[in-house]
């Protein structure tokens, strides 16, 4: 009985127009597509984007050379030297990050304790040769200096979830 | 308009007049039906987009409207590449010999009661045997590149068009059968009177097979195992390149037009009005012409066949090949015998 009416639904084509009036339906469907340079999506203020090095308001660097970043990166991005600056204080001598090798797991700004080392809402950068993406203190400080401001706002936006 | 022409060319010869004449003739039948394939390229692209909710071309102009010309521009600027190892002859022979038919089966096309370029009384039969013509252009443009995936695309899509050729011809059997007479134009004609007297409703499974097939024939989804992008990457037209390559894209679109219209000629009416029949309604409907009733039923198959593409998963060979020869030919013959009963016994309303 079963394969006689299986045979029939196969024949009146029951199953084929039943896929039709879904992509029927679908034809009317409002689009989904955002159209990339002219229209974005909304980023979280957890996005994990491009490094910076902030600073205290006064213009004293964060970071304190201890190292717990460099030391969590899976990827071995991060490379740093310490020294001892002039007024006795702990700072870097070198920080740098490789974006050829970070994964944006954003370790390391979960475990610095100063909140120095933050990923920022930037990912439309580029690089022309491979120096270009290998961040410098002093190019991760420009970034942070440059967008200071919403890095603050997106730290104080999760805050409340930390 | 052609007295104007005859009258101006009068001092030539009456042979070079009248090649004239036939010569502009099949170009008003050619340079529609090349806009039409060029935009129905791009409702394609536009209507699958939108049934998977995304928008499609859309940067070439207003709505993506010039993508078409952008296409032909940047295929006819491109180099066309001759595989060193490919029969040099034969390679450019293949699309010039899938595009020939596509293009000549349309000179029967009977537009409406008077608009036909050859009225030719076996116009059904002429078109069933210059349709087939177009599987050489498949087989040796397959065979010509001499790759494996090509050679692979071409011998399916030979096996396949072959198959559904025998359903699709057992189905305009029960057209003519049916209509009485292999001229199109009069197979239409057969068909006055209302919705219901066309001729699908008596022919309802051949109209379907007939469709269906014409769907493998053309090598569309899901019968596209000729192309079949995700195992043999292209099928016969892999080593094509540029000119060459869109011209078995032409040819291709250009014969899902003509599957269309033919489908609309034989089994619903052609250029009848839908509302034939009906009080009011056909008087009202009186001054749209044919043709424009005509087109738009063939706007209508051509949209089924970009439904169908953006619905079905590919048919598996096999499949394809049962679903030809065990399913469709005994349909059709079962059907062609109710057929030659119906008109024996002289049914009405389609018969009598």
């Amino acid at each position: 009985m079963k394969i006689i009416t299986d045979y029939f639904k196969s024949l009146v084509l029951i199953e084929l127009l039943k896929g039709l009036m879904l992509t029927g339906k679908y034809l009317f469907k409002k689009n989904v597509t955002v159209q990339y340079p002219e229209e974005k999506t909304p980023i979280s203020p957890r996005f994990r984007g491009l490094h910076a090095l902030r600073r205290y308001p006064n213009g004293e660097e964060r970071c304190i050379a201890c190292k717990l970043c460099e030391a969590v990166c899976p990827a071995l991005a991060i490379t740093i030297e310490s020294e001892q600056r002039e007024d006795g204080s702990r700072r870097t001598k070198r920080y740098d990050i490789d974006l050829t090798k970070c994964i944006f797991c954003g370790y390391c700004e979960e475990s610095c304790p100063v909140d120095s080392i933050v990923e920022t809402h930037i990912f439309e950068y580029h690089g022309e040769e491979r120096s270009d993406l290998y961040m410098t203190k002093d190019k991760l400080l420009a970034v942070g200096d440059r967008y200071e401001k919403d890095i603050a706002a997106n730290r104080a936006a999760d805050a409340k979830f930390r | 308009m052609l007295e104007f022409i005859e009258q101006s060319l009068a001092w030539l010869p009456d042979g070079v007049v009248a090649l004239v004449i036939i010569i502009l003739k099949i170009l008003a039948i050619i340079a529609p039906l090349m806009a039409a394939v060029a935009y129905l390229t791009l409702a394609e692209r536009k209507i699958i987009g939108y049934m998977q909710v995304r928008i499609g071309p859309n940067r070439v102009g207003p709505w993506g409207l010039l993508q078409p010309v952008a296409d032909g521009v940047k295929l006819m600027l491109k180099e066309i590449i001759l595989p060193s190892s490919a029969n040099r002859f034969l390679f450019i022979l293949g699309p010039i010999l899938t595009f020939a038919p596509a293009l000549a089966a349309w000179s029967v096309m009977p537009f409406s009661d008077e608009l036909v370029l050859a009225d030719v009384n076996a116009g059904l039969l002429y078109i069933l045997a210059i349709t087939s013509m177009g599987v050489y252009g498949v087989i040796i443009a397959g065979w010509a590149s001499n790759s494996k995936y090509a050679f692979l695309g071409a011998l399916r899509s030979a096996a396949q068009i072959v198959s559904y050729e025998i359903a699709m011809g057992f189905a305009i059997v029960g057209v003519l059968l049916a209509g009485g007479s292999l001229n199109i134009g009069d197979i239409v004609n057969a068909q006055q009177g209302s919705l219901v007297h066309w001729f699908w409703l008596p022919l309802l499974p051949l109209f379907l097979v007939y469709f269906i097939s014409g769907v493998a024939e053309t090598n569309r989804s899901p019968f596209d195992v000729a192309e079949g992008e995700s195992e043999i990457v292209a099928g016969f037209h892999v080593e094509y390149s540029a000119i060459s390559f869109s011209i078995f894209y032409l040819a291709e679109y250009a014969n899902m037009i003509l599957i269309a219209m033919l489908a609309v000629l034989m089994f619903l009416g052609g250029w009848l009005s839908p509302f034939q029949g009906i009080p009011f309604l056909e008087d009202w409907f009186a001054w749209i012409p044919g043709i424009v009733w005509l087109l738009g039923k063939t706007a209508v198959f051509c949209f089924l066949y970009l439904w169908f593409r953006a619905t079905f998963p590919r048919y598996r060979y096999d499949q394809i090949m049962r679903l030809g020869w065990k399913v469709f030919i005994p349909i059709t013959i079962v059907w062609l015998m109710v057929v030659g009963g119906a008109v024996v016994a002289q049914l009405g309303p389609w018969f009598d």
